[in-house]
């Protein structure tokens, strides 16, 4: 019944114990917020696979202000999950595009700060319509 | 550096006369063909007529009314225009359409460490011994406590440490899913113990639960939005808890319309058995349900 319990790990070394040095910061700042440095590792692997070995020198990046991802905190886990790679010292640039919402009851289009989706006319019938992009837009590398 | 033509400053575009421009250095000279362009900053270039460099800014396009070529700037700008989880998006939907080919529903518990999804877990699996297959991906930074408890309720557990990484991702749910071997019944994936993170990686799984206990305090649906927002159904445990602490449960319900429309929420409590049977209910509806399943 009991096929047994295994552990595994997936990270490669150099990059596990950078990831436990910048835990172990996030940790002492009484924080938790780590969720960045997967979606910086995710932005370095995806242009990694589409630009190879060519030098990265920029990368545009929109992080929607409803998409639960603290640009400032991708900013510095990026830093850490680049280093060594061809996007090492690549200059980020973030679009942080507001939180927009339309109310289904009043029809009203509005601004959204928080994803607590209420319109100003009591209704939480609420779409959002921008605000949760998280998207790599463009890049530049080296010819 | 060119004061006039802006060679390499890297402020931008400059506009030089036609003919003649002078340098900071305090020469001047003319082009020979009297051409005007601007510059961007970053690639130089050699001119077909007197072979002086320019530093322009980027590659910004521009034209020369004589027509004479430059060499091609030294990076170019490429589009992406791609979703930064695509590569674990795809993945996970990899994973939905394998667990749904072996007709398995595959449900992400999501939760703060201590809200009792362990405990709610093991209640689960003797509840559906005999009944539904169970098996369990347990998901934590270290150590097999968790799966070490789940195998002791009877069902085949595979631990995923993530180390320092604060989430399951969907290449650890396909890894684990294939060692797993999961053929009919439900597989539970117990996310590692966090109210952030996992919100935005999906698993391939068909519904999202949120587990909070009442101890946690109600504040926490405004207090985690997304998580709340991205969960199928609220779980909300140790209402035997409830005579002796501070919790609203009429202003927790509220909160969470507010981040999630359509979310239930079912209150329960994993040790004392109260609203297992509606969690069943949800979880395993094609159960055979038997007379004495809850204390």
């Amino acid at each position: 019944m009991i096929p047994g319990i295994e552990v595994f790990r997936l990270t490669n070394p150099g990059v596990r114990a950078r990831m436990v040095r910048f835990y172990d910061q996030i940790q002492r700042e009484g924080g938790g917020r780590v969720h960045e440095l997967a979606i910086a590792e995710s932005v370095v692997e995806t242009i990694a696979a589409r630009t190879g070995e060519r030098t990265v020198h920029k990368i545009h990046l929109e992080v929607g202000r409803l998409s639960g991802v603290s640009a400032d905190a991708l900013r510095f886990c990026f830093e850490v999950a680049a280093a060594d790679t061809a996007a090492d010292g690549a200059t980020l640039v973030i679009d942080e595009p507001p939180g927009r919402a339309h109310c289904v009851t009043c029809g009203e289009e509005f601004v959204v700060e928080e994803p607590v989706l209420l319109c100003g006319c009591g209704s939480s019938d609420v779409r959002v319509l921008a605000g949760e992009e998280l998207r790599i837009l463009s890049v530049e590398v080296s010819r | 550096m060119c004061a006039t033509c802006g060679c390499g400053d890297g402020a931008g575009a400059r506009i030089v006369e036609p003919g003649t421009h002078t340098h900071a250095e305090g020469h001047t000279h003319t082009h020979a063909d009297g051409h005007t362009h601007t510059h961007a900053d970053g690639h130089t270039h050699a001119h077909a007529d007197d072979g002086h460099t320019h530093t322009h800014a980027d590659a910004d396009g521009h034209t020369h009314a004589d027509g004479h070529t430059h060499a091609q700037p030294d990076t170019e700008t490429l589009t992406l225009e791609t979703r930064i989880l695509a590569k674990n998006d795809a993945l996970a939907e990899q994973n939905r359409t394998w667990l749904r080919a072996r007709g398995v529903r595959a449900v992400n518990l999501m939760s703060s460490p201590g809200s009792g999804k362990t405990t709610l877990l093991e209640r689960t699996i003797t509840a559906l011994a005999g009944s539904v297959a169970v098996r369990v991906i347990e998901g934590d930074q270290e150590t097999t406590f968790d799966a070490d408890r789940i195998a002791a309720a009877g069902a085949p557990v595979l631990q995923v440490n993530t180390g320092s990484g604060c989430h399951l991702d969907a290449l650890m749910v396909s890894t684990a899913l294939r060692r797993l071997d999961p053929h009919d019944g439900l597989v539970l994936i117990e996310n590692v113990g966090n109210l952030v993170c996992p919100a935005l990686f999906d698993l391939g799984e068909d519904a999202r639960v949120v587990i909070m206990s009442v101890t946690e305090g109600a504040d926490k649906p405004l207090k985690y939005p997304h998580i709340f927002a991205a969960a199928s159904i609220v779980v909300l445990n140790k209402i035997d808890l409830l005579p002796y602490v501070d919790f609203d449960t009429d202003r927790f319900a509220h909160d969470v319309g507010l981040v999630n429309r359509r979310a239930q929420i079912l209150s329960v409590s994993a040790t004392r058995g109260d609203g297992l049977d509606e969690w069943l209910d949800w979880l395993a509806p094609t159960r055979q349900v038997a007379a004495t399943l809850t204390t």
